[in-house]
């Protein structure tokens, strides 16, 4: 294809993510408006959106706006969204440089948004690197605070060990089929499936499994969820998990397609072990950040149900699981930080004991989050959970679906737990809230958002399988 | 031919968004204000129990299919549909629901102090959510109200019930939600099975015959953790007694008649090779746990939870009469149900009411409360006779009902099932005997008499009982249609291999000779 600046059209959004992202930076140290920065992050992010949307179905080398890549990109930018309006308070709090902090999340979104749009597995990796090295230092931002180091650092080693992964895994296929283009790989793949290939997959599914913590690829997501900061912790369990379930999506239902009988046989027992140790790890965690990161982990194994299922409505279920779970997780993280009064402080649940007699909204509000992760309708919880594990059965998996459900009743227990600590305990001591308008927006969008998605999911639905391909 | 008749006006929405919007409105009340707060629950109450009546006087008792039917497109992708209405099976517990809801309200008056507001609000979606259950015609929609459900009776439990209520509530929310994921799997495999989620259209599907086992057994999971059949039944005690007393008549009056009636509605019509098949160990089940819970009764020492025993016993009769698989044992089956609601749902506004003045449940801490309290005796007699089975009181109707279906299906079940009618005499009349007899205890002797609220709220169900009991026909008459067509649906699908059969299969399956 002849170059043009034209042709670039497909990309702009990414070049207008890169560009307010570098921008931001540069300022940093010139604007001391926190104000500023946050104004700019959460416009930045809206009109991403808009450039997103008007560019769906335009092509650029090896790099598509097709309409999965847009739903995703959805998902990614509202992620975004929601924790640029948790993050104002803590950031200040913890002294962060307010155009790096949100500079970094741009570059991260602008690595994801290559993971869901990229078409060779080059494009991909690279998304995943710039994406991956821009959360390894937003981890690290509470540098203040020991865990954030060491949960940066568990990430970084564990992540580059992940990456290499990923490399071994192109070269292979390289190898193999001499081309790096998804397509193309099919093409190939179609005539020949060998034991190469296969080495080839699992190289992949363990790169892609780090990111989006399967287990036993998970090590590293307690220690650097509990470390971050926590917007970013909300923003990482949501955004790169999404980003690593667009690339797995992509990656593995369109390249690797013609092999999916061999590798959902090996990608089955990955999710069970990953929806049963992830939830069953839950029940022992009293800090919350903890909690949700391993309730997180068991959640990666419901949406890889809807990969193992290989199909465009288990590829759909994955993306609206996805879209649902942004709402909910980050919400329940927007509650974490309204409780906390400084990093490490507010973390323990039992500080949550009582909290419905002291502050009755963030109690109520945590209440609807907890109940939709796990899955009680009417919330969108369960509908994500229900379209998962319908098309689970619909491909034939029915005892996978049988374990799903056993594996989320496990997960209740933990859910349950802060709801009772929240409503059915007294208050020890008086709980102060972070005063702060645009965290209790994001709580209020991410409420309706799981009450309405739970209620009238049919447009959002529609679109998730018009999307999906 | 199972027909629909369409509704004129959508009465089934308004008894169940009512409630909630009535729960909307006590958001916007402020905190302080309880008189209000209690008198606007009340109010929607009895104006839902109202707008329930039009189901009374214009069911059409000869009609074999559904009435009052609402149907619009919901989710169109998971082709799940906003689909009501109601046949002889339901409409008596919708009525029943709307009345419980009342007298809960009216209990609760006084006994509930702290966090008022989210009291009534609670109660108030309980009560739209159960009325749903009973209304839905679309699998889908019936599971997200049958499920709904749990989250306000969670709270209920948990934030208003007594000192061991954490441990309760939890129990309480994992058992039933254990029990309706399997469920969950069941309806989705039934959709790819049947292409449809419409109750009525699934009523008429044959599915193969291993599948109605497997997915039998899948429904029966929730439906046996809600009603609750031993051995899945120890959440009930435990939860009965920690609930505070509206809880706990809810529970008994309503939500563990959910268990009975997705047996009828869904395993009898949706599976009835499998029905037929398992029958005999479903007997078998219901007869354990009416003997069984029957003398657990006799092992208690506290008021709540021999009734909450008995109820294990209560319930066991219900499913025994279902799976009977005769006219009378399934028509008295669901009169039972409607009996157990009142006349336990009774008992525990009883309890409750001592509750208050005493703080205590120990039947010891009794005795002598006949001289005390002469109106409340009078009352809690002709509760214990109901709940006896003497005649004259509803009690006898259904269990006499259910005994007879059963003596005509299976001689031995009935004989069996008997002796639980005389452990049943046996524990309710040693119960009256230690709190109202003998010598009045020094610490109870000035209690107050109940009040013109209490009276109020135990006056109808008195009623009830009495009037089942004479005269049970206008109650009988809603179902013998659709119990009828029920029933014949269940037979005409011939004999299918037996139990022993089925296992056999299963054993050849896995160890292949």
């Amino acid at each position: 294809m002849p170059f043009s600046l034209l042709s670039l059209k497909a990309v702009s959004p990414e070049i207008f993510l890169v560009l307010l992202a570098s921008f931001m930076v540069l300022v940093d140290r010139v604007v001391s408006s926190k104000s500023f920065f946050f104004w700019v992050a959460l416009l930045g992010t809206a009109l991403t959106w808009w450039l997103c949307r008007e560019v769906v179905g335009s092509q650029f080398a090896s790099y598509t706006a097709d309409p999965y890549g847009f739903f995703l990109k959805t998902v990614f930018l509202l992620a975004l969204f929601l924790s640029v309006l948790i993050s104002p308070v803590y950031a200040s709090r913890e002294r962060f440089h307010f155009g790096e902090y949100y500079g970094l999340l741009f570059f991260a979104v602008c690595g994801m948004m290559f993971m869901a749009s990229g078409t060779d597995l080059l494009v991909i990796y690279l998304g995943l690197e710039l994406m991956s090295l821009s959360i390894y230092v937003l981890v690290a931002l509470g540098w203040r605070d020991a865990r954030s180091l060491e949960g940066a650092l568990k990430y970084f080693l564990l992540g580059s060990l992940a990456s290499a992964f990923l490399v071994m895994g192109l070269a292979l296929i390289y190898g193999l089929a001499g081309t790096i283009s998804l397509s193309e790989i099919a093409r190939v793949l179609s005539i020949r499936t060998d034991l190469s290939v296969l080495t080839a997959i699992a190289f992949f599914l363990i790169a892609l499994g780090f990111k989006v913590a399967m287990v036993p690829f998970h090590m590293w997501a307690p220690d650097a969820y509990e470390g971050a900061p926590t917007p970013v912790t909300a923003f990482m369990s949501v955004a790169a998990k999404a980003a690593g379930f667009a690339a797995l999506g992509r990656v593995f239902l369109l390249a690797f397609a013609p092999a999916h009988p061999a590798w959902s046989q090996l990608l089955i027992p990955f999710a069970v072990l990953t929806m049963f140790a992830g939830n069953i790890l839950a029940v022992v965690q009293t800090n919350i950040k903890r909690l949700l990161a391993y309730s997180s982990v068991a959640h990666a194994g419901y949406i890889l149900l809807g990969i193992v299922a290989g199909t465009k409505e288990g590829l759909s279920a994955v993306m609206l699981y996805l879209l649902i779970y942004a709402f909910m997780n980050i919400g329940a993280f927007g509650v974490v930080v309204l409780l906390q009064k400084e990093s490490g402080v507010g973390e323990d649940i039992f500080e949550y004991q009582g909290l419905a007699k002291l502050h009755p909204l963030p109690a109520f509000f945590m209440l609807l989050f907890l109940f939709s992760l796990t899955g009680i309708p009417p919330t969108a919880g369960f509908i994500g959970k229900f379209y998962l594990f319908r098309s689970v059965v619909h491909a034939g998996h029915t005892g996978l679906a049988v374990l799903a459900v056993l594996a989320s009743v496990i997960a209740a227990y933990p859910y349950l737990r802060i709801v009772m600590l929240m409503y059915m305990k007294d208050p020890q001591r008086e709980v102060s809230l972070a005063p702060s308008a645009s965290l209790w927006v994001a709580l209020t969008l991410s409420a309706l958002g799981v009450i309405l998605i739970g209620l009238y999911p049919g447009s959002l639905l529609t679109s998730a399988l018009y999307s999906a391909f | 031919m199972m027909e629909l008749k369409m509704a004129e006006f959508p009465w089934l929405s308004l008894i169940i968004w009512l409630p909630v919007a009535g729960a909307l409105l006590l958001f916007l009340v402020p905190r302080r204000a309880e008189g209000l707060i209690k008198g606007l629950a009340l109010v929607v109450a009895l104006a839902d129990l109202v707008v329930s009546l039009p189901l009374w006087f214009n069911f059409d008792h000869h009609w074999v299919g559904f009435q009052f039917v609402e149907k619009h497109p919901w989710i169109q992708a998971l082709h799940a549909q906003y689909f009501l209405g109601v046949d002889g099976i339901s409409v008596l517990f919708i009525l029943l629901s709307a009345l419980i809801t009342v007298l809960c309200i009216l209990i609760s008056w006084e006994s509930i102090t702290e966090k008022v507001k989210e009291f009534y609000i609670s109660l108030l979606v309980t009560s739209a959510a159960m009325i749903g259950v009973f209304c839905a015609l679309d699998l889908f929609l019936f599971y997200v109200f049958w499920e709904a459900m749990l989250i306000p009776m969670y709270l209920i439990i948990g934030i208003w019930g007594g000192p061991r209520r954490l441990y309760a509530t939890i129990k309480f929310f994992l058992y039933t939600l254990l029990g309706s994921v399997l469920m969950l799997v069941g309806i989705i495999v039934i959709y790819f099975k049947a292409g449809t989620l419409e109750i009525p259209s699934l009523m008429q599907m044959g599915l193969p015959y291993k599948l109605q086992i497997l997915l039998f057994l899948a429904f029966f999971a929730a439906f046996a953790v809600k009603v609750p059949m031993w051995p899945v039944h120890t959440w009930l005690p435990d939860a009965h007694t920690e609930a505070p007393t509206a809880g706990s008549v809810i529970l008994a009056g309503i939500l563990i008649k959910m268990g009975a009636y997705g047996f009828l509605r869904f395993s009898l019509s949706f599976f009835p090779k499998a029905t037929l098949a398992l029958a005999v160990p479903m007997l078998i089940l219901s007869i354990i746990a009416i003997i069984y819970g029957a003398l657990a009764c006799l092992a208690q020492s506290d008021l709540k939870r021999l009734i909450a025993y008995s109820s294990v016993s209560h319930m066991g009769f219900v499913t025994l009469g279902i799976f009977s698989l005769t006219g009378n044992g399934v028509e008295g089956a669901i009169l039972q149900m409607i009996n157990h609601g009142v006349v336990t749902g009774a008992l525990f506004m009883c309890v409750g009411i001592v509750y208050d003045r005493t703080h205590s449940r120990e039947i010891s801490y009794y005795g002598g409360l006949a001289t005390v309290m002469p109106v409340y005796a009078a009352f809690f007699m002709v509760f214990t006779m109901a709940s006896i089975g003497l005649p004259g009181t509803n009690g006898f109707v259904g269990e006499f009902l259910i005994l007879l279906g059963t003596f005509q299906a299976k001689k031995w079940a009935a004989a069996f099932a008997a002796t639980g009618v005389i452990l049943g005499a046996c524990y309710m009349l040693w119960l009256y005997q230690r709190v109202f007899c003998q010598r009045v205890n020094p610490q109870i002797a000035g209690l107050p008499e109940m009040n013109l609220r209490e009276t109020l709220a135990l006056l109808p169900m008195l009623i009830l009982v009495l009037w089942i009991g004479i005269y049970p026909k206008p109650f009988l008459s809603f179902m013998h249609v659709s119990v009828g067509h029920l029933l014949q649906h269940v037979h005409s699908v011939g004999s299918v291999p037996g139990i022993t059969q089925l296992i056999k299969e299963g054993l050849h399956a896995v160890f292949p000779a």
